[in-house]
């Protein structure tokens, strides 16, 4: 029996892979160049803070103090700010591998691109069409009343890569929800940081997950257990890393598409 | 000056005095905590700092001194020992905390004069540099009634004020902010009377080194985080803590008080010296 035996060996992959988003606005330079993008992160408004080098002693006083304050407080954002901070450093060493060994990770951490109503131009995305991730973003972040300025400054991260990992984490947070179809009430912020933490592994994200709960009133509890809960451990689990997506290349992608390619179920009331 | 209109910059430095002096005071630096800044960068850098703190001011003064700073305060006033129809200038009292002692004891020792026209208040006028702490003090006066007491809003170094004008002259945890020290003090002696008195309460050096080690490491490993979880800023806390070492110590600005001018200078040291009072007279 002859075996014919292909010389070429198609795999079948998905249409949208063929074409990846974030290669079609690639600057027309080599690898070496991209390389030689200077890797400070763009400052916004204002000078900037110094980084604080914290010992031992005030990284402990200053974990207590914010989660104590976070807790009592829901409004001291800041707070939650400087919990991740203090805590996060294994957890942001392993993101930084990993958004190393992906190659638009790698991108994202040569560029250092930062979201800010100075660096996006908002009202260009809200006249994108319904669908794609540009007006999914404004629109979340109209119905929400929310700006992408109202994330701290990281302060407590002495290297310069990780300080820009943290501070990328902050500011596509509200991506994440945009993404993740979930709204900013104490339901969804929760099921958005179960999906963080079982993606990024930081500490602050697993304490907000585990104790948020608390706060809930017994029809959000149930609410939780039954629909919230389990699909965002199953997102959380099955999808690919959300850190590793240079959303600013993909604002005219479909959002269906998009989350398709990360494999992100959707949420079924 | 060249006739051809070409002229290098170190001629025009050198040969106008104007921006001679410009270029300098552009290019000293002095201290803002354990940073060199330029001195016009300082000045707006405190500014920046007391327009931050000054919300949860005696919140903040209560977390990191444990309370002790109002027993400090209430000694102080105690020493200024204060007398009616003296006029005090408080420098660098925003928020009041001098004043309203030294009214509250004028009231104490002589009630009557509550509901007058004579009502201690009158003698007070507090300037401070920072306008969110003079709102502060406002609010709080006018809880406290003290309807009489002149605001204004200057520098120390150079202040609103005609000569002999005032009989006592205190400053409160202020003086350290100042970019230079000895001009804020010449001014003391300029506005104050012949006989007034200069009251100055200030953080400064621990002689005794177990404690100062002990009070170093409460300074840096405490009150900055603390700041930090109450107010969200850590940079005006650290900048706080690291002014008062800069500061110079108690027997080094005794001699300064008294290059400016005053007399009887006397220091005391509160709390093993984590806190003096300096008083001096201008005779």
């Amino acid at each position: 029996m002859a075996v014919r035996l292909k010389s070429v060996i198609t795999i079948p992959i998905h249409r949208m892979a063929r074409f990846p988003y974030y290669k079609s606005n690639l600057y027309p330079c080599t690898e070496k160049l991209l390389r030689c993008i200077s890797s400070t992160p763009r400052e916004l408004q204002g000078a900037p803070l110094k980084p604080v080098l914290l010992n031992g002693f005030q990284r402990t006083l200053l974990s207590i103090g914010a989660a104590a304050m976070a807790v009592t407080d829901p409004t001291r954002h800041d707070m939650v700010a400087t919990l991740g901070e203090t805590t996060g450093h294994k957890a942001l060493v392993r993101i930084h591998q990993k958004m190393l060994q992906d190659e638009e990770g790698r991108l994202v951490l040569q560029d250092k691109p930062r979201i800010s109503s100075s660096t996006v131009n908002l009202p260009a995305l809200r006249s994108l069409p319904e669908g794609t991730l540009g007006k999914c973003y404004t629109n979340f972040l109209d119905n929400n009343k929310v700006t992408p300025d109202s994330r701290c400054t990281v302060l407590f991260i002495e290297d310069v890569e990780l300080r820009y990992v943290m501070q990328r984490y902050r500011e596509v947070h509200d991506l994440f929800h945009s993404l993740l179809g979930m709204p900013t009430n104490m339901l969804g912020e929760v099921a958005v940081k179960w999906v963080e933490a079982l993606q990024t592994g930081l500490p602050m994200c697993a304490g907000a997950a585990i104790f948020g709960p608390i706060r809930f009133k017994p029809k959000q509890r149930s609410k939780y257990a039954t629909q919230y809960l389990p699909w965002a451990v199953k997102v959380g689990s099955e999808s690919k890393p959300l850190m590793n997506i240079y959303y600013e290349k993909r604002w005219e992608q479909q959002v269906e598409d998009l989350r398709r390619e990360l494999n992100i179920s959707p949420f079924m009331i | 000056m060249s006739r051809f209109g070409l002229v290098s910059k170190d001629i025009l430095i050198s040969t106008r005095p104007s921006i001679r002096a410009l270029y300098q005071s552009r290019h000293k630096t002095t201290h803002f905590g354990y940073q060199d800044v330029s001195e016009e960068e300082k000045s707006e850098k405190v500014r920046e700092v007391f327009a931050s703190v000054a919300a949860k001011y005696d919140l903040m003064n209560d977390l990191m001194s444990g309370g002790v700073h109002r027993l400090w305060k209430d000694y102080f006033v105690k020493q200024v020992a204060p007398v009616p129809q003296a006029k005090l200038l408080d420098v660098a009292g925003g928020t009041g905390d001098i004043s309203f002692r030294y009214i509250q004891r004028l009231l104490y020792q002589q009630p009557q004069h509550k509901e007058s026209e004579s009502h201690p208040s009158k003698q007070v006028t507090i300037c401070d540099f920072s306008e969110s702490m003079l709102a502060e003090g406002r609010k709080r006066a006018k809880k406290l009634g003290y309807t009489g007491i002149s605001w204004v809003c200057g520098d120390a170094q150079q202040l609103p004020f005609p000569e002999h004008c005032f009989d006592c002259y205190t400053i409160a945890y202020g003086i350290r902010n100042v970019v230079h020290v000895q001009k804020a003090l010449n001014e003391a002696y300029r506005v104050l009377k012949p006989g007034g008195r200069f009251m100055c309460l200030e953080f400064s050096q621990v002689p005794n080194p177990v404690l100062r080690w002990f009070y170093d490491q409460y300074s840096f490993n405490v009150i900055p985080p603390v700041g930090h979880v109450v107010t969200g800023d850590w940079h005006s806390y650290q900048y706080l803590v690291e002014s008062i070492r800069k500061f110079p110590d108690q027997k080094t600005f005794a001699l300064m008080i008294e290059d400016a001018g005053f007399r009887r200078v006397r220091y005391e040291d509160l709390t093993f010296g984590i806190t003096a009072i300096h008083s001096g007279y201008k005779l």
